[in-house]
């Protein structure tokens, strides 16, 4: 199937075949990273900017392999180093950089929204590495990449999402791809920071951490920021991880070959316990490992073949 | 796109009876046959790379392994294709490194894909030799590359088509020069 | 100069007129109503198929004069509702610095009578600066020309403060308008809390946030016997509130803007920044609970909160974008098309909201109404024709209106005030 987009703004506008698509190709680019020589040329003379507005150190690394990698050549911008600290508007910031014809522009930043944003005034292809609470494409594909490899098919799986969903793009896309793909997914957190019209995303909704994760196949942790307390989303820390951090007395209610995930970074002895993230039951690092053959897999699919009409 | 059949250049008898002379080549070219890998390009070159690695342990009693190779990341047309064309994976289970690289395909045409494989195999590691083995050498060669082994010549205006079809994959075993509907 | 307009259709709700009558306009007033007046040196304007309504008022509108004369001055503003079908526009406080004084409001009323064409009424702030803290000086600010107080959208937090307010307004009998927020529960929040703000990833602003400090001021209203004027409405608990309120005799009023009634939060998709303003659009339930609201009467008023805002300000990211949006030249054909063509209520009905109400409510004696000695300002409608919002048409200096391209019917073609042509539509001649 081809892979007819311009964008990758999120997983809501990607179907079940444009998400095989990715992963299949992801699936093929895996074992060039373990190669003497981790580079092929396909990418070669394509420019593509890394515009980070938001601090990254794992996706941003991972984009910048993943150019290098389909000989690309890539630069990256964070906040600090571009002109929207000295009062540029994104706008003219973003046009400045497409000035430069680059061939994509991958941008983080805190607003919902900014991707599709600068889809109204760029012609590269423009990739979302994360638009506030709204989506993190990438994540989710890699996410799903790692859970196709250790359960071979999405169908009838029970992927528990636990944590802070109200203010997690990761959870939603996520929830967006597994949905799409046929899983089954239970949210779990407390109603401060899941609230119940999530239901409406045609997923299951838990506050009772212990009753969710019997028989759970896909255990996914998200980071609970500490600053969350400070505005009563949750009593204290202690609370916290007693009521949703992922112990080793509550993984023994999943099943036996159920895998722990989390997208990083972890907070150890607060949502997860340090040895439940280093368990052998953890992908934790496995995730990492795919997410560059998945961002390879879009730089490909995205940059590859003429230009397209823009479906985003 | 349909295509019409303008002619039947091989049937299965040809087609084994080629196959069958062009392994003997290679055990007569290369003595230390033990030092011989073959490399199938996707898709048909793998199935006669197996044929040949068969045929050679038929022949000689020797295991030649057999490994695939996906151009598609080492090809110089990727800007202007419609779409992107499906990476599929590259799985060579063994080292290249100092061998005799058979590179097996089914239409020799450009060059250019023969150019990608050798990139690619390159990157892998690097061989002592390479060898190039095509079913049909059609012509119009835009690089400046030339097989080593080779089933047919066929000489062909270039905007014929020639499809090698093998029975692993397809009905059976024919080479068919075919042309585009709607071309005059 | 006399104006005669012939043929028209004049309806008044407050005299429960509806017939066709001729009108002649002298010295700012109406001073005849014939079914065939003749005239001698009077301009004549033909209004047949025409409907001839007393002049609309606008009780919620931001001008930006003093201090953001880049987004809109009185001059732009006044321009822009005079072709929107308004002769008599409320503006908000919200000016740098803020009209919390005799000066801002004596400016306001000097720069109008220079430049404006239509009437300007000024709503001074409940307290200085808008800040929650010090009543202002209302007796004065009245005799200045203030005609209502309202801390817009910075409302008054404290509820005791609130109270003062009301009871003050008691004694000097003027309106307290409220933008009813409560800033903690609405907190960094861009548009409504629900599906759609989790959908796209957008912080919230819960409806509790409005229903309460809706509760808090009917309660206080009560209690001091004071006038409260709710302003824009959005959620169906307000209305709710609202509804109960008006059961118990409490002297409470309110309005809704043609965006929360014909946009909802789903329509947010593509992060269009013209749909971010506060309150909020809210939910297609809480649009119904509105539409409900108007056709049982608990809604008494229609106002834009017209909120011009440069492109350059509106050209952001959603989350950064300044909330509010440009209505005054769009609202008149919004609610011709979607309430009176949809027939959800009557011709008379709409005009009451529009004009009746608002000049009862603001207590503005002459206006609102058709009748010998009546100011001279009326709103001429029509009903049939069919427009496409170009915002690129707008006098006023902003384009933040996201109803861009829809295509409505029914218009207004000529703003008369103080007997004088303050707008005509190119279609319309008068001889």
């Amino acid at each position: 199937m081809a892979f007819k987009h311009k964008h990758l703004l999120g997983i809501q506008t990607l179907g079940p075949s444009d998400i095989t698509t990715v992963l299949d190709t992801a699936e093929s680019f895996c074992n060039i990273s373990t190669r003497e020589i981790k580079k092929v040329p396909i990418l070669r003379g394509k420019i593509i900017i890394n515009l980070f507005f938001e601090p990254s150190t794992r996706t941003l690394s991972s984009f910048e392999l993943a150019a290098k990698r389909l000989s690309a050549d890539i630069i990256s911008l964070n906040k600090q180093s571009s002109s929207v600290i000295k009062g540029e508007s994104l706008k003219d910031t973003i046009k400045n950089l497409e000035a430069m014809n680059p061939d994509s522009l991958i941008i983080r930043h805190s607003a919902a929204g900014v991707p599709y944003f600068a889809t109204t005034f760029c012609q590269s292809h423009i990739i979302n590495a994360g638009d506030g609470a709204h989506e993190h494409p990438t994540q989710a594909l890699l996410d799903a990449l790692t859970i196709r490899q250790k359960k071979k098919s999405f169908k009838n799986l029970k992927v528990l999402i636990v944590g802070d969903i109200l203010h997690s793009r990761v959870a939603r896309s996520n929830i967006f791809l597994l949905k799409k793909m046929g899983a089954r997914v239970v949210l779990v957190g407390p109603p401060s920071l899941l609230p119940a019209e999530f239901k409406k995303f045609g997923v299951e909704i838990d506050y009772d951490f212990d009753r969710a994760i019997k028989k759970a196949d896909v255990i996914m942790m998200l980071r609970i920021q500490l600053e969350r307390q400070k505005k009563n989303y949750f009593p204290s820390i202690r609370e916290y991880r007693n009521l949703y951090g992922l112990t080793e007395k509550r993984f023994r209610r999943a099943k036996k070959n159920a895998i722990i995930m989390h997208p990083g970074p972890i907070n150890r002895g607060v949502e997860i316990s340090a040895d439940m993230a280093d368990s052998a039951k953890s992908v934790i690092l496995k995730q990492v490992e795919n997410g560059i053959a998945t961002r390879m897999a879009v730089l490909y699919l995205l940059l590859g073949g003429k230009e397209r009409e823009a479906i985003n | 796109m349909k295509e019409k059949i303008k002619a039947k250049v091989m049937d299965s008898r040809k087609m084994k009876r080629a196959v069958h002379r062009m392994t003997t080549e290679i055990i007569e070219r290369n003595r230390n046959l033990k030092n011989v890998v073959i490399v199938g390009i996707r898709t048909r070159g793998i199935y006669l790379g197996k044929r040949i690695s068969n045929l050679i342990k038929e022949l000689e009693k020797i295991d030649i392994p057999v490994g695939i190779l996906d151009i598609t990341l080492y090809r110089d047309d990727f800007s202007e294709l419609e779409a992107q064309n499906m990476v599929k994976k590259t799985e060579i289970n063994f080292s290249v490194e100092k061998k005799d690289v058979l590179l097996v395909d089914d239409v020799l045409f450009t060059g250019r894909t023969i150019r990608a494989a050798m990139d690619s195999l390159i990157d892998l590691g690097r061989p002592k030799t390479i060898q190039l083995l095509v079913l049909i050498d059609r012509g119009h060669r835009e690089l400046p590359i030339r097989a080593d082994y080779v089933g047919k010549f066929l000489p062909t205006s270039k905007r014929e088509l020639v499809q090698v079809k093998l029975k692993e994959i397809d009905s059976n075993d024919e080479a068919l020069i075919t042309e585009p509907a709607g071309m005059k | 100069m006399k104006l005669l307009i012939k043929n028209g259709r004049v309806i008044d709700p407050s005299s429960r007129t509806d017939e066709s009558l001729d009108l002649l306009l002298d010295k700012g007033r109406i001073v005849d109503i014939k079914t065939k007046i003749k005239t001698d040196g009077a301009k004549v304007i033909d209004a047949s198929r025409l409907v001839i309504a007393p002049g609309f008022i606008d009780m919620h509108v931001h001008l930006r004069d003093p201090g953001q004369e880049d987004k809109e001055t009185i001059a732009t503003g006044s321009l822009a509702a005079a072709k929107g079908g308004f002769t008599s526009i409320a503006c908000m406080p919200n000016t740098h610095p803020v009209n919390d004084n005799r000066g801002v409001t004596e400016y306001i009323l000097s720069e109008a009578n220079k430049k404006a064409v239509v009437n300007i009424f000024p709503v001074a702030s409940i307290t200085k600066g808008q800040k929650g803290k010090e009543l202002t000086d209302m007796a004065d600010l009245i005799d200045a020309g203030a005609i209502a107080f309202s801390d817009d959208g910075h409302p008054v937090e404290n509820s005791d403060t609130m109270r003062r307010a009301l009871e003050y307004a008691k004694i000097l009998n003027t309106l307290i308008i409220d933008h009813c927020e409560d800033k903690n529960l609405s907190g960094q929040g861009v548009m409504n809390e629900g599906y759609y703000s989790y959908l796209y990833g957008l912080r919230g602003i819960p409806g509790s946030s409005e229903e309460i400090m809706v509760a808090r001021d009917v309660i206080l209203a009560e209690k001091a016997e004071a006038r409260i004027h709710i302003a824009h409405l959005s959620v169906k608990g307000a209305v709710d509130i609202v509804k109960e309120a008006k059961k118990k005799r409490i002297k409470v009023t309110a309005e809704v803007t043609p965006h929360h009634l014909f946009l909802n939060d789903s329509c947010i998709e593509t992060y269009n920044t013209n749909l971010k303003m506060n309150p909020p659009l809210r939910s297609k339930e809480d649009t119904q609970a509105l539409i409900k609201g108007i056709q049982e009467g608990v809604v008494d008023v229609l106002a834009t909160d017209h909120a011009p805002h440069t492109p350059d300000e509106k050209d952001v990211e959603f989350d950064q974008a300044p909330f509010g949006i440009n209505g005054l030249e769009t609202a008149v054909s919004l609610f011709l098309d979607r309430l009176v063509d949809k027939k959800i209520i009557s011709l008379k009905r709409f005009i009451e909201m529009i004009s009746t109400s608002p000049a009862l409510i603001l207590e503005l004696e002459n206006k609102g109404k058709i009748c010998i000695g009546a100011d001279a300002d009326l709103t001429l409608l029509d009903l049939h024709k069919e427009i496409i919002i170009d915002v690129d048409t707008f006098k006023s200096k902003s384009r933040n209106n996201p109803f861009q391209g829809w295509k409505l019917k029914g218009m207004p073609v000529i703003t008369i005030v103080g007997g004088k042509i303050a707008y005509s539509s190119s279609s319309i001649k008068s001889k």
